[in-house]
């Protein structure tokens, strides 16, 4: 019955989904002529670098005339939407494709994985033109002949990525140091605390006295047992200060084959447990409800290390009391609205992002120059972006107007928030990154859950961690 | 009259066994197509190292045994018991339920009522999909979810009870929900059993002074034991293929200290890396394993059913 159930559903969504797909063709074939695509084509030479190896003999540069792109949600193509389709740079006769696959269970990789193995038979319209990639596995992607060289290859110059952050660029440089891929936004992170809870706790909520009392990870051990005695918790979870130790490791995960454990994680490690023995923090884990919950009204938890979108989506959303799908508005009186504030933390760290892949085989290399370009090097699109959608861009020419500007958040209590993040960008240091990193990230975080619940030692903890890491990765070695 | 019996006859010799192959060709085909091949093939992998890092393909080269050595090297034993103490967890509750409400549902000197009724009921767990059961059990009994905080109230605990932090109580709510999806299958199934056993049979029994437990072990067990050997063996092929309770209640993990990693949880971590040769092996112990405890149970269990008919 189950069985039947299923299979009913899958045969009717795979018989919807083509029969959409051959909808969506037989539109666009009606109004699909080849002409459109020659004009296109005979005043694209508007760049000088038409030159392109593939263009072969003739001025002539062919271009195909579906682009395909692979994301995991829809957050590029509202971005490609808002700020390249309707700023009318799509030339007339290309067709743009998003192929989305959610990231759920590795799904998005496997999917991608998939098409990129399969690219050089593929037909040319179906072929992988852009795709996205998380800082996380970007070197998976990055590290091989999938992806184009976005300076050689694409055609961006120096000067165009100059006013990108340095980190942004590395995370997606391989191992010859060639940048392969390009990003808009740069998610600096930061700590954002409760001001009410810091004027309880330490006597004020300025930021630049609240970052003074947590500048270190002594300072905030202290403030954690100050907070603890008036009954609060520093941190929600276990993974909360994950990523400012992981961010600010010596080496990379990997030596060769060997897996190296760096010191700073063990600092993860030995404050995390301590924090859970003292009662400092939840016991919750990150994106679990009752970690959201500590962000909201009820919540008795001193501060949350989050990064740019994170503060004016996630955590704004939760500290609303009743959520704006249920009519409430973003403003003060609704929960906690205007009640955070946001300081740099102990240590610089980023959190997310979403970089721009060129793949190797793309028939649409001046269109994918183009968006490149105007997503990720313009200052006045980029500005645009942070302007309205609070995005934190990559372009530091651009943040560092708005960080000298008025700009103010309401829900941070008037802060600019975007005057810290350009601060804290540029420290960002990624070069210890491996193609390793999300894999091994994960399971050391889920190993070592059970030792801080009390359910095992360290070193139990520890072989759990290779056991599964080596699960994931069988090249690698204790 | 005669005319028809004439034809009867003149059908008698008509050989019907060649329509009886032709209906079978369609499974036939489709099990050598999706059963039979892979099988083989999962063998032929299991002697190759063959998977991938990041996007590079690595392999296939022949191994030999080398993937049986890392698997038996491994925690193998751990999933192995893993999976046999949460199966036996939910079948031994299993069992023992179903039975007893087959025999309650079936005694005619009960005359229970509305049996239609909750026969349908307790059958109703098994059409939900377990995926989605086990996402219920995960938002119930969460740190902060209704279960704990209806434990709090009513002043039964101080301090919310984390569940999926011990080992007992995962266990437990993963055979829980095993429990609760199958037992309804199971008492339908023995129903029919014992719906199959001569009415005279039970009432000389209690004309003879029997009382009713007397006629359970003596009459009911014994007539309904091939179904028994049937439920007991499905069970069990179902226990060690037990996956999507666990994988969504753990989120995959096995959480905590992989003591809830079933056998084919971690065939499902091999996944990730697309390793053919490990997953290969792992099959195939996996198929062995599963032939020898069913041709064993089979063997015990029909013994007695054997000897006696051979006895008379």
């Amino acid at each position: 019955m189950k069985k039947k159930l299923i299979a009913a559903l899958l045969i009717s969504s795979m018989a919807i989904s083509t029969l959409v797909g051959c909808a969506g063709k037989g539109k666009d074939g009606t109004k699909d002529p080849d002409k459109e695509v020659t004009k296109e084509v005979t005043d694209a030479p508007k760049t000088e670098d038409n030159k392109e190896k593939e263009g072969g003999s003739g001025d002539t540069v062919t271009q195909g005339k579906v682009l395909n792109i692979y994301c995991w949600n829809e957050e590029f193509k509202s971005r490609y939407t808002d700020y390249f389709e309707k700023a009318g740079k799509l030339p007339e006769g290309i067709e743009v494709n998003f192929v989305i696959t959610p990231n759920e269970n590795n799904a998005y990789q496997n999917a991608l994985d998939q098409a990129l193995l399969n690219q050089e038979s593929a037909a040319d319209d179906d072929k992988v033109d852009i795709f996205l990639v998380e800082a996380d596995y970007a070197l998976k992607y990055v590290d091989t002949d999938y992806a184009l060289d976005v300076k050689a290859d694409v055609g961006l110059t120096d000067e165009d990525l100059a006013n990108q952050y340095q980190y942004t660029k590395d995370i997606v440089t391989d191992s010859n140091g060639i940048q392969k891929g390009t990003t808009w936004q740069a998610t600096p992170g930061l700590f954002a605390y409760r001001r009410s809870i810091a004027k309880d706790v330490l006597g004020t909520d300025d930021p630049v006295e609240v970052q003074a009392a947590l500048s270190d990870w002594n300072k905030f051990d202290d403030v954690a047992a100050k907070a603890a005695e008036k009954g609060y918790k520093m941190l929600s979870g276990y993974d909360d200060a994950y990523r400012t130790f992981s961010n600010n490791v010596s080496a990379p995960w990997v030596d060769g084959t060997k897996i190296v454990i760096d010191d700073n994680l063990m600092r993860w490690v030995d404050q995390t447990k301590a924090y859970t023995d003292n009662k400092y923090n939840n016991k919750t884990s990150l994106w679990a409800p009752e970690w959201s919950a500590d962000q909201g009204p009820e919540g008795k938890v001193f501060g949350f290390f989050y990064s740019t979108w994170g503060i004016n989506f996630t955590l704004l959303g939760n500290a609303l009391a009743t959520p704006v799908s249920e009519g409430g508005k973003e403003e003060v009186g609704n929960g906690i609205f205007g009640d955070y504030a946001v300081c740099q933390g102990p240590e610089s760290y980023y959190w997310g992002g979403t970089w721009i892949c060129a793949a190797a085989g793309t028939d649409n290399l001046p269109l994918i120059k183009e968006i490149m370009k105007t997503l990720t090097c313009d200052a006045e699109t980029m500005k645009k972006i942070t302007e309205e959608t609070q995005d934190y861009t990559n372009n530091m020419k651009a943040m560092d107007e708005l960080a000298n500007s008025d700009f103010q958040s309401a829900f941070l209590g008037g802060q600019n928030h975007i005057k810290l993040f350009a601060e804290a960008a540029p420290k960002i240091d990624m070069s210890n990154i491996s193609q390793y990193d999300q894999g091994l990230n994960e399971s050391f975080q889920g190993a070592f859950k059970d030792y801080f619940d009390g359910t095992v030692d360290k070193d139990t903890a520890l072989d759990t961690f290779y056991t599964s890491a080596i699960e994931k990765y069988p090249e690698l070695t204790r | 009259m005669k005319a028809d019996r004439n034809q009867a006859v003149k059908h008698k010799g008509v050989s019907y066994a060649k329509w009886g192959y032709i209906f079978l060709i369609p499974f036939f085909v489709t099990y050598l197509i999706f059963s039979f091949v892979p099988l083989i093939s999962t063998f032929y992998n299991s002697f190759f190292e063959n998977y991938m890092s990041g996007l590079k393909h690595i392999g296939p080269n022949f191994v030999g045994f080398e993937n049986f050595k890392t698997i038996f090297n491994g925690d193998l034993l751990k999933y192995i018991s893993n999976t046999i103490i949460i199966w036996l967890m939910g079948f031994i509750p299993q069992i023992i339920f179903s039975l007893l409400l087959a025999v309650w549902f079936t005694d005619l000197r009960l005359r229970l009522k509305a049996t239609g009724f909750f026969k349908t009921i307790i059958y109703m767990p098994n059409l939900i999909m377990a995926a989605a059961f086990s996402m219920l059990f995960y938002a119930l009994f969460s740190d902060r979810g209704p279960i704990n905080n209806i434990l709090m109230n009513i002043g039964f605990l101080k301090e919310e009870f984390r569940f999926m932090t011990s080992v007992w109580a995962t266990r437990g709510l993963i055979s829980g929900m095993n429990f609760l999806m199958w037992f309804g299958n199971t008492t339908i199934i023995l129903m029919s059993g014992i719906m199959g056993i001569d009415t005279s049979l039970f009432e000389s029994a209690a004309i003879d002074g029997a009382n009713s437990l007397k006629i359970f072990t003596k009459i009911t067990i014994p007539t309904i034991r091939p179904i028994l050997i049937f439920v007991f063996i499905t069970s069990m092929i179902g226990g060690i293929q037990m996956f999507d309770i666990p994988q969504i209640l753990t989120n995959g993990k096995g959480t905590p200290n992989r003591s809830t990693m079933t056998l084919i949880m971690f065939l499902n971590n091999h996944l990730f890396s697309k390793n053919y040769g490990l997953a290969g092996a792992l099959s195939v112990i996996l198929f062995v394993v599963t032939s020898i405890l069913s041709i064993a149970v089979f063997a015990t269990m029909t013994k007695g059913i054997t000897k006696k008919k051979g006895g008379k």
